[in-house]
């Protein structure tokens, strides 16, 4: 039987007055606005779930003359266009929830590091800039907004590559700790956080916690876009509450002829139609940063996978050798065992290889090539071999 | 001084003389001159003070940074998943026609470079291009054919 999703209509919700909340918060006070943040339950939206007012509460209490607050509009995983969609259709409440950030961790100045593929949304932004800076200079708060772009690189999504970019060098992730709320943008604590999230903040702030809390489930509070693509009776961006299963989310966007299911893009998890009902979509199950490509029986798994080795292989910063060689490896390893040049037995080395990245890279990219990469050749072995 | 000299310190003058202008001054480069010659590296070096190394280093790193001529209008198609079952190829195959071009080359008149690029963030309208900062989406050969008349003629 098919169950209904469950819709939300927050982030795209067309009035906002971002104006009067601000006043609100200012009223509330800044220690009372982030126990709001920890209350609703919010988790970073960029995909890797860090607790948001945590987050705003290190920065505030970190002892520093100047502090940042920066944007993360790299949005580059595969199959991601939420944030787009965002700053298209939301851009006030983006530049909003970053003077907010701004305000309650004490930063002076902030960035939008725009990904260079995005560079069309510039002027929209730019008007939503001013129109904030305005606004909030009447309300005493100084803060200065800028917006800098990237150049075509996915790691710059990793925040402390994005870092890197942002202070005019390769953008190679840096070990963490210490981690960007101790020592950001040059050396000085930062808020990072996605597009999605600070418009999360403002939506808190508009209607509070505990009605917040209401959407979700347990451990992922809140409703949340998916970018969905492929073989689907619906593409585009979509707004649900977190915690439905992939066969509910099947049911509503699938063509009737589902295989699979990619959730959380390249670095995420393929999902094969047998695990549907009993894989949920959030933090108890497979958490995403929004991205679900479908695929119908049509489509070789072999083909996917290998387009995304490809991906993975380009993208790699190449800094340390497991994600540098590992990625080649890998792409090469699939390639010789479709070619018939290795053994299919040779999967099970390059599993290995893939499970050596996950623990010896030095970033996130590296960790999650083995995700997509182990999930695929679990579930679709044949397709891989023959 | 010569005129990519002149312009270089302009943008040092505007960004400021200080690491963190790098980026925005290779971009600027990039959109004056379409790539960053040898020439223009060495002389952005000098005026942020700081070796030519380090500005190569971090141009090569970034795929919209080129560091080899390119043409006025950079195609970019995206080749990730869901435009690759998209039929991006047919795409390709469209501007090779139209062009005489294959991905990774730039034509002889120095108009038109033709790449391909990662997730351009349009998967619900693939196939999906790039010809400098203006995105065209849900593309076709035809529609392809008609986009790059519209900048033969530019």
């Amino acid at each position: 039987m098919a169950t209904q999703l469950k819709r939300t209509e927050l982030i795209f919700k067309e009035y906002m007055d971002c104006n009067a909340l601000m006043k609100n918060v200012m009223k509330m006070g800044r220690d009372a606005f982030i126990q709001e943040l920890l209350d609703s339950g919010l988790k970073g939206r960029g995909g890797a779930g860090f607790p948001t007012g945590l987050k705003w509460k290190i920065v505030k209490e970190t002892n520093s003359d100047v502090k940042y607050v920066v944007c993360n509009a790299d949005e580059g995983e595969p199959g991601t266009f939420k944030d787009r969609e965002i700053l298209t259709k939301a851009s006030d409440k983006v530049v909003w929830g970053m003077a907010l950030a701004a305000y309650i961790v004490g930063a002076k100045e902030g960035f939008i590091y725009l990904r260079g593929e995005y560079k069309f949304l510039g002027t929209k932004l730019r008007i939503a800039i001013d129109r904030m800076e305005n606004s909030i200079r009447a309300l005493g708060i100084n803060f200065k907004l800028e917006l800098v772009f990237g150049a075509g690189a996915y790691i710059c999504g990793e925040e402390t590559s994005l870092l890197q970019s942002m202070a005019g060098h390769r953008g190679e992730p840096t070990n963490k700790p210490p981690f960007p709320v101790n020592w950001g943008y040059l050396g000085k604590p930062t808020v990072v956080n996605n597009v999605e999230t600070f418009v999360n903040t403002m939506i808190i702030a508009e209607i509070g916690s505990a009605e917040y809390k209401k959407l979700g489930t347990k451990a992922s509070q809140g409703s949340k876009l998916f970018s969905v693509s492929g073989d689907c009776c619906k593409e585009g961006v979509f707004e649900l509450e977190m915690g439905m299963t992939v066969q509910e989310f099947v049911e509503e966007f699938g063509d009737g002829d589902t295989k699979a299911v990619q959730v959380g893009g390249a670095s995420g998890f393929c999902v094969p139609r047998k695990e549907f009902a009993n894989t949920i979509i959030g933090y108890e199950g497979i958490p995403t940063g929004g991205s679900m490509k479908v695929f119908n029986s049509s489509r070789s798994m072999y083909n996917i996978l290998e387009n995304y080795l490809v991906f993975f292989e380009e993208e790699s910063c190449g800094q340390c050798t497991p994600c540098r060689v590992g990625t080649q490896q890998l792409l090469r390893g699939v390639r010789a065992v479709k070619r018939k040049e290795k053994p299919k037995s040779y999967l099970d080395e390059l599993l290995k290889l893939a499970n050596t990245m996950k623990y010896a890279s030095k970033c996130g990219l590296g960790r999650s090539v083995g995700n997509a990469f182990k999930s695929i050749i679990e579930n679709f072995r044949e397709e891989i071999v023959y | 001084m010569s005129n990519s000299e002149e312009f270089i310190n302009q943008l040092a003058n505007k960004y400021g003389r200080k690491r963190e202008s790098l980026m925005p001054i290779l971009q600027e480069v990039v959109e004056q001159f379409y790539y960053l010659s040898d020439e223009n590296m060495v002389n952005i070096a000098k005026e942020l003070d700081i070796s030519t190394a380090d500005v190569y280093g971090t141009a090569t790193f970034y795929s919209f940074l080129a560091t080899e001529r390119q043409g006025k209008y950079s195609i970019r198609v995206c080749q990730t998943i869901i435009c690759d079952m998209k039929h991006k190829d047919d795409i390709i195959e469209a501007i090779t026609e139209m062009l005489a071009i294959k991905p990774g080359e730039t034509t002889p008149d120095g108009k038109f470079s033709l790449n391909f690029t990662n997730c351009l963030g349009w998967c619900h309208k693939g196939p999906a291009m790039l010809i400098n900062d203006e995105y065209y989406t849900e593309l076709t050969p035809e529609k392809v054919k008609d986009i790059l008349l519209s900048y033969m003629k530019k």
